[in-house]
């Protein structure tokens, strides 16, 4: 027996969810794009990058970690968001070194493409061009920190896809960076190029070597559309913004 | 009436996104109907005579004679637009700011270990190096970004013309390029 749907509201319009599906996860199956960095539909969700942060009855929550439950309002494309969510991202890009023009990940990089839906040209904030280790032991896989936005989708991905544990979190708050699971670096570990965690990385902080610039300039995925455009195609044209009668 | 008159400069770039503007082939020719060039090394023209409409900005500042040439820019330019992704968070010349400008210097010209015979050069023809290479935006207030490496002609077709019809460019999700 299949338990009830629960009905609820994102931005006015209505939306069933599943007994126990997160916010994310009803949305979109609904095909409402809710900007993120660090989900997966296949992996845990961690919280991390708080993109997707929304309004639930006028209350910030992170739609990936929230689950829905009978009636709630939630909030996600509105001005307030959309600034605060642009706001995440430029602070994504001053914090860390994102040489766009030469990176391997242009095109098919998720913070870029973030970048792109949101129709930003650049930021004003000040760029801090923090000094990152690279690890580059591995002869297969190239860890550079320095695009590392911090959201830990290697790491559960190593942990609940891979059975390993290459991956995890060191120091706290500013200081905190990525690092791998040998004191020999990457080439330590037991990552291996079909890993999930080889393969996750929304960024170019962790690439498999030898397949970059592989597709070219106008072939792209994100060159052909915006991030979220395959979980929007999904949204049914009944399904309009309007005053939901939950 | 006289057309709006348009200054171009490349500050620590490449002169990519100059070679980018010319790109936009025989639209060149309605270019010169919306705009005149005044200073730009395009017509080797090296001072402002007069104030201007609007400054195409290339390249980020990693010298005194950046900071110098931008702050002239901004005191005769209505509107300064920073082009390309150098005069927006510094680009390639800014891949040393992160490892410091005497451990860049020591090691390029001195093999990491300076001596009597290997020494970083210094002359007072050579424009003083900055701590790190600042993007044009943290030396000057700028107007508007044309994000690219470079900005396709199109992009800055698009932008320039938009500028001209007085509305802020914005650059559709095709044109809006980081690479």
């Amino acid at each position: 027996m299949s338990a009830p749907a629960l009905r609820f509201s994102v931005d006015g319009a209505p939306v069933e969810a599943k007994a126990g599906q997160t916010i994310i996860e009803a949305c979109d199956d609904a095909g409402i794009y809710i900007p993120r960095l660090c989900y997966r539909a296949d992996l845990p969700p961690g919280g991390q990058c708080r993109l997707c942060t929304c309004k639930v009855n006028g209350r910030y929550a992170a739609a990936c970690v929230t689950p829905v439950t009978p009636a709630i309002a939630v909030e996600n494309d509105t001005p307030e968001l959309r600034a605060e969510r642009n706001t995440i991202v430029e602070m994504l890009f001053v914090e860390g070194n994102h040489p766009c023009p030469f990176c391997e990940k242009s095109g098919n990089c998720d913070l870029q493409a973030m970048a792109y839906r949101f129709g930003l040209s650049a930021t004003e904030l000040t760029y801090q061009f923090p000094n990152r280790d690279i690890d580059a032991t591995h002869p297969e896989i190239f860890l550079d920190r320095n695009t590392c936005i911090l959201c830990g989708l290697c790491i559960r991905a190593s942990r609940s896809a891979d059975g390993k544990a290459v991956f995890g979190f060191e120091n706290r708050g500013a200081r905190t960076q990525l690092t791998v699971n040998s004191p020999d670096g990457l080439a330590g570990t037991d990552i291996a190029t079909a890993d999930r965690a080889a393969a996750v990385c929304p960024v170019g902080c962790i690439v498999v070597k030898g397949t970059g610039y592989e597709t070219p300039y106008g072939e792209r995925p994100y060159d052909r559309q915006p991030i979220g455009a395959d979980i929007e195609a999904q949204r049914h044209p009944s399904a309009e913004r309007k005053d939901a009668d939950v | 009436m006289s057309k709006p008159k348009l200054a171009t400069c490349s500050l620590a770039g490449c002169f990519g996104c100059h070679m980018s503007l010319l790109d936009i082939d025989e639209r060149i020719l309605e270019l010169v109907e919306l705009f005149d060039l005044d200073r730009s090394p395009l017509d080797d023209k090296k001072a402002f005579d007069s104030p201007v409409e609007v400054g195409f900005v290339e390249g980020g500042c990693a010298n005194e004679h950046n900071v110098r040439v931008l702050h002239d820019f901004r005191k005769h330019c209505k509107v300064l637009i920073a082009v390309g992704a150098c005069a927006i968070n510094g680009g390639v010349p800014a891949l040393r700011n992160p490892i410091g400008l005497r451990e860049c210097l020591e090691t390029t010209y001195a093999g990491g270990t300076p001596d009597a015979d290997h020494f970083v050069p210094y002359d007072a023809d050579l424009p003083l190096l900055l701590d790190r290479v600042y993007p044009a935006h943290e030396v000057v207030r700028i107007d508007y970004f044309l994000p690219g490496c470079p900005p396709s002609a199109d992009a800055i077709w698009e932008g320039l013309k938009e500028l001209l019809a007085g509305r802020t460019p914005g650059l559709p999700y095709q044109l809006l390029k980081y690479d």
